[in-house]
Order: C-alpha cells, then sequence, then structure tokens
C-alpha cells in the first residue's frame, strides 16, 4: 500500500507542522507601505486539517506564499517541518511532461534514485486513482484529473506540510464535491498536515478540523472554529451546514465593517 | 480505465458498466463515481486517416502548383509574352534541369549551397543559444546588447557582405560570417522570447518543488520556453538562407565553386533567363524542403504534445 512510503519517516520530534508567529507583511503601494498581513500567530499540528478562511484581500495567498518560502515576511518568524508542498487554483503541470513524468520529476528533485521514480509515481497515481494514467499528456487530462495529478505530485515531494491555495476554486461543483472526498480520504491515509485556503465557508467546513477566519485589510486572526463533526463528512449535511451558516454570519459582519467608513 | 478511451454515445453506455462496477471488490462508490466523471470529461482524440490527409494537406499545394505551370504557358502559348530572353517556356526551363542533372552537376549545386547553409546554421546556433541564455537572464546584458540584438534583426544580411568580404576575402569564412550574421540575432531573439513567456507560475511551482538555479533553469525554464525557441530557429534557418544566398550571388569566384547563388549569377552573366529560373526555383524549393523536413516537424511535434495544436 502506498500510505507507509508517504507517511513521513523518523520520530516526531516536533509538535508542529507549520509555527507561524507574530507575522506581518506590507507591500509598497502607490499609497506608501500597504500592511496586507497584520500580526499572524497560528500552528498547525502535525496531521492537522485547516482551512484558512477569508473575503478578497485578506491575504491568505499572501500568507500561503509566505509559509511556501516563495515570499519573506516581513516582521514575524516562521517555521515548517522540512519544505512544504504547495498546490494552486491552477494544476501548474508542466504540459510538456506526462503525468506520470510530472510526478518523477518531483521525486527526482527530492533526491529518489532514478530505478525507484517509476514505481513510485505508479503507486502516487494509483492513490489519486489515476491508475495507468502515467503515459498521459496534460491536456488529455480533464480538470478533476489534472488537479489530482497535482496532488500527486504534490505529495511526491513527501513534505510533512502540504499547502493548498484554492485548488478547486475552478472546478464544476460535481467534481469538486468528489475531489472533498479524496483530499479527506488521502490525508487520513498519508498523515500529512494541511493549510487550505478558501473563500468557500462550506468548502472549509466540509474538510477541516479547525477553521481559521481571516479578516481583511489587513488580514488578521479574526476567529477560530473547532470542526468535531466526524468525517466522512458530506457537504449537505445538516451540521455541516449549520456551522457554515454560523462562520458565514461572522464572515459578513467582518465584510460589512469595510462598509461603514 | 478502458472507458477513458472512449467518446461520444460509446462514452454513455461505458459509463453505465462504470456505475454498475461498484459492487465489485475492486472499487467503491466514490472511485466509480470518479472513473464516471473522468470517462465523460475525456475525449480521446483520434489519428487523422492517411486519405484524409492528402486530401487537405497534399492537394491544395499540388493545385497551386498545377495552376501557376498553367498561366506560365498560356504566357508563352498566347503570345502575352513573346521574349525568351525574358520569360521562358516551362519546357525551356525543365530542359535546364535535365541538362544539369544528366551532367551531373544539378546535386552539386544544391549540395554546395545546402552544405554551407547548414553548417553556418549551426555556427549560428552554437553562439545564438548562449547569446539568447545571456540576453535573458543577466539584467545587465540585457539592458546592453538586447536592443541591438533586436535592430539586428531588420539589419539585411546583404548589408554585412561587402565588410565581409573586405576583412575574410572570397572564401567560404566570409559566407558563414555572413550567415551568422544573419541567423544568430533570430535565434537569440527567439529563446529570449520563449524564456519571457514562460509562465510565473511554472516558476513558482518549480521554485516549491526545489528547482531553483540551475536546476530549474534545466527542467522548468528551458523546456517551457523550448516553443519560442523553435520559432526562432525557424526565422534563423530562413534568414542564414538568404544571406547565404545574397552572399553567393554578390560574392563570386572559381574557389568558392558554384551554388545556387552563383548559378544564379551565372545564369544572367549569360544572359540566360532559363538558368536564372533554374536558379531561383532551386533556392526556393530547399528553402520550402528544410523547413518541410526538419522544422515544420520538429515544431508540430513539441506544440502537439503540450496540447497547443488542435488539428494538424
Amino acid at each position: 500500500m502506498a500510505t507507509t512510503i508517504l507517511k513521513a519517516e523518523g520520530a516526531e520530534s516536533v509538535e508542529y507542522a507549520a509555527r507561524i508567529e507574530h507575522v506581518s507583511k506590507s507591500f509598497a503601494g502607490p499609497a506608501g507601505q500597504q500592511l496586507v498581513l497584520d500580526d499572524i500567530t497560528l500552528d498547525v499540528a502535525p496531521g492537522e486539517f485547516v482551512t484558512l478562511l477569508g473575503a478578497s484581500g485578506c491575504g491568505k495567498s499572501t500568507l500561503l506564499n509566505l509559509v511556501a518560502g516563495l515570499d519573506r515576511p516581513t516582521a514575524g518568524g516562521i517555521t515548517t517541518d522540512g519544505r512544504p508542498s504547495l498546490m494552486f487554483q491552477e494544476h501548474a503541470l508542466f504540459p510538456w511532461l506526462t503525468a506520470g513524468k510530472n510526478i518523477e520529476l518531483a521525486l527526482k528533485l527530492r533526491g529518489v534514485p532514478k530505478n525507484e521514480r517509476r514505481g513510485r509515481a505508479e503507486e502516487l497515481l494509483e492513490l489519486v486513482r489515476l491508475t495507468g494514467s502515467h503515459g498521459k499528456r496534460v491536456h488529455e487530462l480533464s480538470g478533476g484529473m489534472r488537479q489530482r495529478v497535482a496532488l500527486a505530485r504534490a505529495l511526491a515531494q513527501d513534505s510533512r506540510l502540504l499547502l493548498m491555495d484554492e485548488p478547486f476554486a475552478a472546478l464544476d461543483a460535481i467534481t469538486r464535491d468528489v475531489l472533498h472526498d479524496e483530499l479527506t480520504r488521502i490525508w487520513a491515509e498519508t498523515g500529512v498536515s494541511v493549510l487550505f485556503v478558501t473563500h468557500n465557508v462550506r468548502e472549509a467546513v466540509r474538510l477541516a478540523q479547525r477553521v481559521v477566519l481571516l479578516s481583511s485589510r489587513p488580514g488578521r486572526v479574526a476567529r477560530e472554529w473547532r470542526v468535531d463533526i466526524p468525517q466522512p463528512r458530506r457537504i449537505e449535511d445538516a451540521p455541516v451546514a449549520e456551522l457554515s451558516l454560523e462562520i458565514t454570519e461572522v464572515l459578513r459582519g467582518e465584510i460589512r465593517r469595510h462598509g461603514q467608513h | 480505465m478502458a472507458s477513458t478511451e472512449t467518446t461520444g454515445t460509446a462514452g454513455t453506455t461505458d459509463r453505465a458498466a462504470d456505475g454498475a462496477a461498484p459492487d465489485g471488490p475492486a472499487r467503491d462508490g466514490l472511485g466509480g463515481l470518479e472513473a464516471g466523471l473522468d470517462a465523460l470529461e475525456t475525449s480521446a482524440a483520434d489519428r487523422t486517416p492517411l486519405r484524409r490527409t492528402l486530401l487537405d494537406k497534399v492537394l491544395p499545394p499540388v493545385v497551386a502548383v498545377a495552376v501557376v505551370l498553367l498561366v506560365w504557358q498560356a504566357l508563352i502559348s498566347l503570345k502575352v509574352v513573346d521574349d525568351p530572353s525574358k520569360l521562358p517556356s516551362p519546357a525551356d526551363v525543365g530542359d535546364e534541369f535535365k541538362d544539369a542533372w544528366l551532367e551531373g552537376k544539378l546535386l552539386g549545386y544544391i549540395w554546395t549551397s545546402v552544405s554551407r547553409g547548414l553548417l553556418g546554421f549551426l555556427f549560428a546556433l552554437a553562439i545564438g543559444t548562449p547569446l539568447g541564455l545571456l540576453v535573458a537572464r543577466v539584467r545587465f546584458v540585457r539592458a546592453a546588447i538586447g536592443p541591438i540584438l533586436s535592430g539586428l534583426q531588420s539589419l539585411p544580411s546583404v548589408a554585412w557582405v561587402p565588410p565581409a568580404v573586405i576583412w575574410l576575402g572570397l572564401d567560404n569564412s566570409m559566407m558563414y560570417a555572413v550567415i551568422l550574421l544573419g541567423a544568430v540575432p533570430s535565434i537569440a531573439n527567439g529563446l529570449v522570447s520563449g524564456i519571457d513567456q514562460v509562465p510565473p507560475l511554472f516558476l513558482r511551482a518549480g521554485r516549491t518543488m526545489g528547482a531553483t538555479g540551475w536546476r530549474g533553469a534545466w527542467h522548468i525554464v528551458m523546456p517551457a520556453a523550448l516553443p519560442g525557441y523553435l520559432a526562432g530557429l525557424k526565422q534563423g534557418w530562413a534568414f542564414s538562407w538568404r544571406s547565404l544566398m545574397a552572399a553567393e550571388i554578390i560574392a563570386s569566384s572559381p574557389d568558392l565553386g558554384i551554388g545556387l547563388g552563383a548559378l544564379l549569377e551565372n545564369g544572367r552573366n549569360a544572359s540566360s533567363m532559363s538558368m536564372v529560373f533554374e536558379a531561383i526555383i532551386l533556392i526556393l524549393f530547399v528553402g520550402i524542403a528544410i523547413d518541410l523536413l526538419i522544422f515544420s516537424p520538429l515544431e508540430r511535434r513539441v506544440l502537439r504534445s503540450r496540447g497547443l495544436l488542435v488539428k494538424g
């Protein structure tokens, strides 16, 4: 089974997958320095599934870039347990490689020896239920299949932490629903920690153990909810809908504040 | 997953079969659902049959050539142009080809020019590629010579023939110099624009996977820039060939052997219009043939494998 290989090797010596401490980020804007993230403090425990929820302008993608190491915070510190892998809203698969070779490139860059790569790639494809798609070209795959290959490629990096930047936002509702189930299953099987960014409240509640709501301009941690609804959940489940309603109310309150001055 | 290969109506029936599959031990409900979605959303591309290719791709240019020959012959037969020193008949030009062939010279003419052109092009490739990389990646180099490189593309390479003759004399090295000056800017510029057009998303994805520095250049930037680079090569070849012909026409010397440009010049000196026509047709033919045999298939293959070519 692929799961044993994908699990983090070695003893769990760290008590967090990501630790974000008093992180602020500002960019040079037309009106001088613009504060995008303001004093964010957030831990992701090993194996935990956290969603970052917020309206536009809350800097959630900025925060994810900081955690991924693609950008540096203006103040504060971020420590992660190894280099995290990142999944985007667009699949970001390389069109000059086949589905399987995309995964193998991630393995290669991680230093996996050549003779093991093919087998590992096949295992990862099996994990995302795309057995036999190794030789498929990216453009031959549907949107949902591409995101599953992208997920397999992210998992190939064998990181303790998987960062996901609205990965299902561009998919149709039926496919998104299926991929929610898949992600929940794969998360449970691999034990990877997930930090998942979305603006979709129901999606956040459907997936996460913990939902973190960010306020907008600048982004601050507004509130947190622990989601105790047992998995597998469905997005239509009454408890999911109920909690979503509650979170939506708070989110709307946050947005309303911006119209008042 | 046989169902992914099916399309259209066949796909629907296959999907029904998939719907029944969850009862089996290998596939739970979610897997079956997913297989169904995959089958619905992918369509296998079918290959165009040979007959169709012949009809769509080969027939039109053959008809076009036939029409040109007909009009040409009509101009002669109807005595619209009645002066063989201005316009020889297709048959005269055909005889010219036949004579050159029978004397065993035809392939010699072609080979003299083609070998020069290809060798010069390979030199241009070896210089233009690192130059393009340098311009694309090093900001100072780009600011310094980027505009000059683009400007050089619009400078007709004939302009380089007189200085090349003075510097290098009437020999092959002068020919290569002219080819290089014509082709290097195209090749370098193609690579630069190819690299500039690499989607930033690929670079970010590469960086999170650990492809930075040279590894990033090798695994991400170069393959992503390949279509632009190939377009540059194609244009570079066209420029090589044009420059070479200009050089061969202007700088003829017995030491240089007779290439197609020299053949054209000889025809002019001998006032043999059919020889001039022969040379022009050969020059055109070689240019088209190299493009059809080397560059177009290469470009098509790259574009098709990336799904950038819908049909072709």
